[in-house]
Order: structure tokens, then sequence, then C-alpha cells
């Protein structure tokens, strides 16, 4: 029985760290049909935020829920101003663009701070399941990504800005010509999605070692999950997340982390054989 | 007429290429022929890119996975089998299977351009994760132990074909230099068949030509699959000159590259690609001496200036620059134009 709950609470965690790293993504695919490939340092960056400033003595959660995505929301904004606007629909184009900026941010942090691992340590402690210890902070990133799903979608079907956001991404022209400013609209998705990005990052940040590659860990998943989810960001996130994540975490399980990964792109491979467009191109299709 | 002006253009590159083969070993010292023979491997990566790419419409983010799998797999097989020759061969064609293999996926799938982008870097990722994972003792395939992240050291140097002896580095460099030009033809002569031109028309409009009744799926997976296998093959080489391998070849930054010398020569030409290469590697190697840039701040920056202000490639953009100038110079007057 604690197994089982033990069980529970880590295929929990795999989708949860899933719905984190993929959500930034996700919104900047969904919405502007740009793939960020330097996703995985904006990650990074988050991660560097959150040690850097909790050095300086700033309170842990106020680095991590307050300054790291604010940092890294700052940083996409200026990003989009300097490159992608001038890459909407030249897809390709801006795929290249970002990854140069990825090489160029791995390359700028490393020279900053060197390759060194740094981390912040694990807060909150553990609690028993029976025979078995647990860290509190699990159940954080778990409850982390349930918030962040649940406010994407809250937005997006219950405000004013989202109501513009969706109709701009199905017709950006109709909703330019009904007074839409879609520039601007671009220019906030594309910083909503990297401080989540940023968010992400810092939630990872004391669980993983901060690197200045630490990104490379982790994109091949967020693409992965974005890619099979399809376009609809939230029930595409969650339905990728859950389905991938429970595979992947019950390999682990099975043979050990590496396999994991390697039965995540096999699944993914199947299953965008089946459904080319991911999941929500055929089912859910009307959902956000 | 045109045909034969195609023509020329190639022989007098291929008549370049082989004058450097025959002339360089004796004229530069040994450091310079191992730094070139460096550069025409990577040119043959370039170029596994440059043909899917540029003539069948296919952008690969994940070719470090060939390269990678090309290079291990000569590195296992050669250790077992004590021969290179054979080993060589045998990698080309599985690099060409498992190309195929992954290709069906993705294009019975007909999975669109930035999902394929997508696919085939997350590939090379997990194999990049995969290998990484290879520490202990327990893997080993045959003689050979994967090492993990130290990688497959003592790689038996390439012999010359059907005898014992190992190549000396002006003969590798000779060797390699014959494969690159070998390619280079090949390559043109199959842009040129039917075959190409078919190619050729599906990255123009995958849509009509399907309509013309051509099985595009079939077509963009052979293309693919022999960019897979030059990509394997160059993999070998680089195993062969270094006697080393490490998952660093399967990395991001190995794509990286391989699309910034493909996009600053110009997709669309062979020539460029190699040109870029050369270019490029030569440009970090001299930057890199200098010791405070890091080299992936310089790749980074070029990838992205690349994009924003020359999106079709160095090459064809001097190019235009050339004929617009010389248009400029013969005709100073703007009207009545034949």
């Amino acid at each position: 029985m604690d197994f089982a709950l033990i069980v529970l609470i880590e295929l929990l965690r795999a989708v949860a760290g899933l719905v984190l790293i993929a959500a930034g993504l996700a919104i900047i695919f969904g919405m502007m049909r740009v793939i960020n490939i330097a996703h995985g340092e904006f990650l990074m960056l988050g991660g560097y935020t959150v040690v850097l400033t909790t050095k300086l003595g700033v309170n842990l959660w106020v680095a991590i829920l307050v300054l790291a995505p604010l940092f890294v929301g700052v940083f996409g904004i200026i990003v989009e101003r300097c490159i992608i606007q001038f890459l909407y629909n030249r897809l390709l184009d801006s795929i290249l663009a970002t990854w140069g900026l990825s090489l160029l941010l791995i390359g700028a942090v490393t020279v900053v701070f060197g390759n060194t691992v740094e981390g912040v340590a694990t807060p909150l402690g553990g609690f028993d399941i029976g025979d078995y210890k647990m860290a509190s902070y699990t159940l954080v990133l778990i409850f982390a990504a349930a918030v962040i799903l649940a406010a994407i979608y809250a937005v997006l079907r219950y405000t004013r800005f989202g109501l513009i956001a969706r109709s701009t991404m199905q017709n950006p022209n109709m909703a330019e010509a009904l007074g839409v400013n879609s520039k601007l609209v671009y220019m906030a998705t594309f910083g909503i999605g990297a401080a989540l990005t940023g968010l992400a990052g810092g939630l990872l940040a004391p669980i993983a070692g901060v690197v200045p590659s630490m990104g490379i860990y982790f994109i091949g998943q967020a693409f992965i999950t974005v890619v099979t989810g399809g376009t609809a960001i939230v029930a595409g996130t969650l339905s990728a997340s859950t389905m991938l994540g429970t595979l992947s975490q019950s390999v682990t399980f099975l043979s050990g982390p590496v396999f994991g990964d390697a039965a995540l792109l096999l699944v993914a491979l199947i299953l965008l054989r089946l459904l080319p467009q991911g999941i929500t191109g055929r089912i859910f299709s009307r959902s956000l | 007429m045109a045909a034969f002006g195609y023509w020329r253009g190639v022989a007098l590159v291929a008549a370049i290429f082989l004058a450097i083969l025959l002339f360089v070993p004796a004229w530069f010292d040994l450091f310079e022929v191992l730094q070139m023979t460096q550069y025409v491997v990577l040119a043959i990566y370039a170029l596994s890119l440059a043909y899917i790419w540029g003539f069948g419409g296919i952008i690969s983010f994940g070719q470090a996975g060939f390269f990678g799998l090309g290079g291990y797999a000569f590195a296992v097989i050669s250790i077992n089998m004590g021969d290179t020759t054979v080993p060589f061969l045998l990698t080309i064609a599985l690099c060409f299977a498992f190309a195929a293999v992954l290709g069906y996926f993705m294009f019975y799938g007909r999975l669109s351009d930035v999902y394929l982008g997508v696919v085939t870097l997350v590939v090379a990722l997990i194999m990049w994760k995969l290998i990484s994972h290879t520490a202990g003792p327990e893997y080993a395939i045959g003689k050979a132990r994967l090492g993990g992240f130290n990688g497959i050291p003592s790689i038996p140097i390439m012999r010359v074909p059907f005898t014992d002896r190992e190549m000396d580095p002006g003969e590798m460099f000779q060797y390699f230099m014959g494969l690159l030009i070998f390619v280079y033809l090949l390559l043109h002569v199959l842009i040129r068949s039917k075959f190409g031109r078919i190619a050729i028309s599906i990255r123009e409009n995958e849509v009509r030509t399907g309509l013309l009744g051509y099985d595009i799926r079939r077509y963009k997976l052979m293309v693919f699959s022999i960019g897979g296998a030059l990509g394997g093959a160059s993999g070998a080489m680089w195993a062969t000159y270094q006697t080393f391998i490490d998952p660093n070849a399967f990395s991001l930054e190995m794509s990286a590259k391989c699309l910034i010398w493909v996009m600053a020569g110009g997709v669309g030409t062979l020539i460029g690609p190699i040109v870029g290469v050369v270019a490029l590697q030569y440009l970090s190697l001299k930057l890199g001496e200098t010791a405070f840039i890091n080299n992936l701040v310089i790749l980074g920056t070029v990838l992205v200036l690349l994009v924003l202000l020359m999106p079709r490639g160095i090459v064809p953009t001097l190019h235009d620059w050339l004929r617009k100038g010389v248009a400029l110079v013969r005709q100073p007057s703007r009207g009545g134009a034949p």
C-alpha cells in the first residue's frame, strides 16, 4: 500500500516535471508557431537567477517564484524584440536563430560563471510514508505544475487578454482587422512563455545541478512533449505529459533512467506515426 | 548548353580538388596536412546535410546522430574485426539502414518540416544521452568497451584497402580527399538524374509533385537515407582520423555546426558548404587561439547573424552583390535595357 502510494507520487512527479519544462514552450509554439530551441537555456537562466540571488541573501521562495520568472520574462521580451520579431512566418529561420541564441547563451554563461555545477539545497526536508521517505519538495513541484496549467487555462478562457490571444492565434489577419495589435500580443506571449520557463528553471534549481549546459538535459523531453501534444496548449501539454511521463517513469522503475528517455522517444515516434499533428490534432482538437 | 556549363563548373571544382589531393601532402608540413584532413572529413559531413536540405528539402537538426553513430559503429566493428575497409563499408550500410528506419516513421507519418526537425534533433539528443551512460564494463560490444563519457580510445587507423598497412597522414589525406571528390561527383550525378530532379521538385512543391503521381514519401526516405549514410561515413572517418570517439560526436553543437556550415555556404549548392566548413573552422581555430572568446559564443553569433542578415548564405549573397555590381558598372544609365 505504501509502495503503491510512492509509485503514484513518483509518476505524478514525472508528469509534473514534463508539464513544468514544456509549458512555456507549448505557449510559444501553440500561439506563435515558433519553436524556441533556446528553451533549455531559458530554464538555465532561471536556475542561475535562483542560485545567484539566494547567494546574495534573497529568500529562496522569492527567488524562485518572483525573480526567476521576472528576469527570464524580461529577457524573453528583449529576445523577441531583437531576433524573433523579424522571423514570424519564417519558421525554419526562427528555429535556427534561437539555436544560435542557445549556443551563444551557453557560451556566454560559461565565460562568466565557469563550467561548474552550482546548486541550492533542497528546501522543506522530507516526510515518511510507512517505511519510505519522500522529499516534500516533490509535492511542491506537483502542486506548481497543477497551478500553472490551471492558470494558463483560466487566463485563456476567462480574461480579455486570453480572448485576444486566442483570436490572434486562430486568425492573425482577422484579429488585426478588428483592431488587435498582433505584434504586441506576440511580444507579450513570448514574454509570458519565457517567464513560465524561468519559473520552471527556478523550481528545478534545487533538485537539478545548475550548469551552463543544463538545458540539454531537459529540451529533448520538452520538445517531444510539445510535439506529441500538438497545438492545444493546456490539453496538449497535459495529455502528452501524462502519457509520456507515466510511460517513461514506468520504464525507469524497471530498467533505469537512461532507457526511460529512450522509451519516451520511441513512444513519441510511434504516436507521431499515428497522429502526425500530435494528440490534439485529432482528439480534443477543439480544446485549449 | 546549360547542362554543359553546369558540368564544366563541376569539373573545374573536381580538378581543383584533385590538384589539392596531389600537391598538399608534398608542399605542406605535417600539422597543416592533419588540419586539412579534418576539413575534408567535416566537408563530407556538411555535404550529407547540404544534399538532403538543398536538394530534397529535408532539414535535419540531428545530423550529428548519424555522425556519432558512424563513429561509434566504425570503432566497434573495426576493433572487433581488426580490419578497416570492411568495417567502413559496414558502417555506411548501418547508417543507411538506421536513417531508413527513422525516416520511415517520419515520412510515412507525413510529419511536416518543423516536426521533422524536432524529431531528428531529439533522436540525436537521446543517442547522446544513451551513449554517455555506458561507462561500466558491462557495456561492451565484443572487444570494444563503449566507455561512457570517456569514449572509445585506440580506434584502428585507416589501412590501405586490402592490405594490412596503416596509412601515414599524407596518404590518409589523399584517401579522404579522394572520397570527397567521389562524393561530390556522385551527388552531382544523383542531383542531375531523374531521381534527383524529382527530389528537387518535391522540395519546390510537395503537393504538386505528389499529384503528378510520384510517391513523395519514398523519394524523401531515399534522400534522407543517402544523407544518413554520408553522415555516418564522415563519422567513421572522423573516428579513424582521431583514433578516438566520444559522446560529443552526437552533441547538439555538432548538429548545429553542420547547419551553420551549410547555411553559411548557401543551401542549394554543394561547393558552398565545403567552403563554409573551411572558412568557419579556420575562423574558430584562429579565434580559439586567443582563448578568451568561447567557441560557442562565436558559433551562436554567426548563426544568429546569418539568419537575420544573410538567410540565403554567404556564397549566394556575395554572388548576388557581385552580379549587381557588374550590372551597375555595365549599365550606368538605367533606361532602355534590352
